[in-house]
């Protein structure tokens, strides 16, 4: 990959999001009623109804339940060839992330990853590592 | 009696279909949807209802070349009642909504469209397709946004998920477009008709891998309209397509098991299946959502290219499929399915003029589908 990454929008909903890795901790929406890990994050948990959700630190590993080569430009800032890949966490089958995994362009699916950041302006983008 | 017994596709129309047309698209909307008018053999004067996808949006240049308003306007329409949206239950929910007005008594004959002009709002856009999804404002979206995801990335993911739970190999998949193209090959309409093998789906560019060119379906400009009326009217003839059931639920395989929840017939009696192929992954998805091949089967089921060729037991995008054809978001395969039913398919027709074709639109949580019979 070349060229700088992107940074997100950062909305009310996402700004924690994207500034956890400040501390090095990946945190993720959660119902404090039911345990239910949501993301992307919203006021409501879609289990139980309730409203009491809050961010809680997960532990960043994850499986990769997908991925691509990025060999078309599909975004204006960034040149292919780039991976792109969906990682689901460890904490709850289903809770899956659109994020991309570096230092590694042959993964494989189910492959064991962890969590890292890179700072992006004032952001910090979650990655994943082999 | 249930609602699509109420309701017949009384007509059919289409306009010039292609790429990078530089034509004005309400006059390309106005060429399908007077088209259509005629052939269900009414005038504008009695169309009461119209029903569009995704409608008038502030986004995304191209995806809509002309809306409900346009179209009224245009044709100097007197509406009882209309619809447009993009949330609806896929590009196909304009049709089931209009089922729906029909058997409620709101409309006696509901013209549908699908309108676009994205090949030309992509040549004046510079840059192309990057930039109009950059420019969406959407959440999820946004989400992908720092890591340079785009459309193509989630057929990739699919693609790659499905290949990784079903052992099947790119090379056997691969026919879904081999056999659209030569279906395509047949169709004046398709934009592209040029036969492709194997070998040159395997050699072509990757978009992202696993996803290669030929799994992408081709932006064009155009327009598909069909007219949906009131049972025994005057424009329910001998070319009426019946509804057999629809499907309209919150997901593939929620939408399929509706449709099936609504008839006697199976997915054996299917003659013709005409499926959603954004990307060649969502056919695939449908074909066993529909319960036309088994789970993770599809790869075998195709592999010879002979079941889903257009004399095979299960002829599959007999004009080409959005991947050939072009990108007319369910409209495409609707009409092709009507088409096939009437017997009026050309050179792309199905031997022995099929009874049953299945149509389908949509992928993820916005999708629909329809059995319909002659």
């Amino acid at each position: 990959m070349t060229g700088s990454r992107p940074a997100p929008a950062v909305t009310p909903r996402s700004a924690f999001y994207w500034s956890s890795g400040q501390d090095g901790t990946l945190r993720i929406a959660r119902c404090q009623t039911c345990g239910f890990w949501l993301h992307p994050p919203r006021p409501v948990c879609p289990r139980c109804r309730g409203r009491d959700v809050a961010p809680e630190p997960v532990s960043g590993r994850g499986t990769v339940w997908s991925w691509t080569i990025t060999r078309h430009r599909l975004a204006p800032d960034l040149q292919p060839p780039y991976v792109i890949a969906e990682v689901e966490l460890v904490e709850q089958p289903g809770l899956r992330l659109i994020s991309t995994v570096v230092g590694d362009d042959d993964l494989t699916v189910g492959q064991s990853v962890s969590v890292a950041f890179e700072p992006v302006g004032d952001v910090y983008v979650p990655v994943f590592v082999p | 009696m249930k609602v699509e017994e109420q309701a017949v596709i009384s007509g059919v129309g289409w306009s010039q279909i292609g790429r990078r047309l530089h034509r004005d698209p309400l006059e390309l909307a106005a060429d399908a949807c007077l088209a259509a008018i005629h052939d269900a053999g009414l005038t504008a004067d009695e169309i009461d209802g119209v029903s569009t996808y995704p409608g008038r949006l502030g986004s995304t240049p191209g995806i809509t070349g002309a809306g409900v308003d346009d179209v009224r306007s245009l044709l100097g329409l007197e509406l009882s009642w209309h619809t447009g949206g993009v949330e609806l239950a896929g590009q196909l929910g304009s049709v089931v909504n209009a089922v729906l007005a029909v058997g409620a008594g709101l409309a006696h004959h509901v013209l549908c469209f699908r309108s676009v002009w994205e090949s030309t709002a992509q040549d004046v856009a510079a840059g192309g397709r990057a930039e109009l999804v950059a420019a969406s404002s959407h959440e999820s979206v946004q989400w992908g946004r720092p890591y340079g995801a785009g459309y193509a990335t989630y057929g990739a993911l699919a693609l790659q998920r499905y290949l990784y739970e079903s052992g099947a190999t790119r090379a056997q998949l691969a026919q879904i477009a081999v056999v659209s193209r030569a279906n395509a090959g047949h169709n004046p309409l398709a934009v592209y008709r040029e036969p492709i093998t194997v070998a040159d789906y395997l050699d072509a560019r990757m978009i992202s891998d696993p996803l290669c060119l030929y799994d992408c379906d081709v932006p064009v400009d155009g327009c598909i309209a069909v007219i949906v009326s009131r049972s025994g009217s005057p424009a329910d003839g001998a070319k009426a397509v019946r509804i057999e059931a629809l499907g309209s639920a919150s997901g593939v395989r929620r939408s399929a098991d509706m449709m099936w929840a609504r008839t006697d017939l199976k997915p054996s009696d299917v003659d013709v299946a005409e499926l959603y192929d954004g990307f060649s992954i969502y056919a695939v998805r449908w074909l066993e959502a529909l319960r036309l091949v088994p789970p993770n089967e599809t790869g075998a089921f195709v592999e010879s290219g002979r079941q889903i060729a257009l004399d095979g037991e299960l002829p599959l995008n007999t004009g080409g499929g959005q991947l050939s054809a072009g990108r007319l978001h369910g409209y495409g395969p609707l009409l092709e399915a009507c088409r096939q039913l009437r017997g009026d398919a050309g050179a792309h027709q199905v031997p022995g003029r099929p009874d049953v074709a299945v149509v389908s639109s949509g992928a993820e949580h916005f999708s629909s589908c329809l059995l319909l019979r002659r």
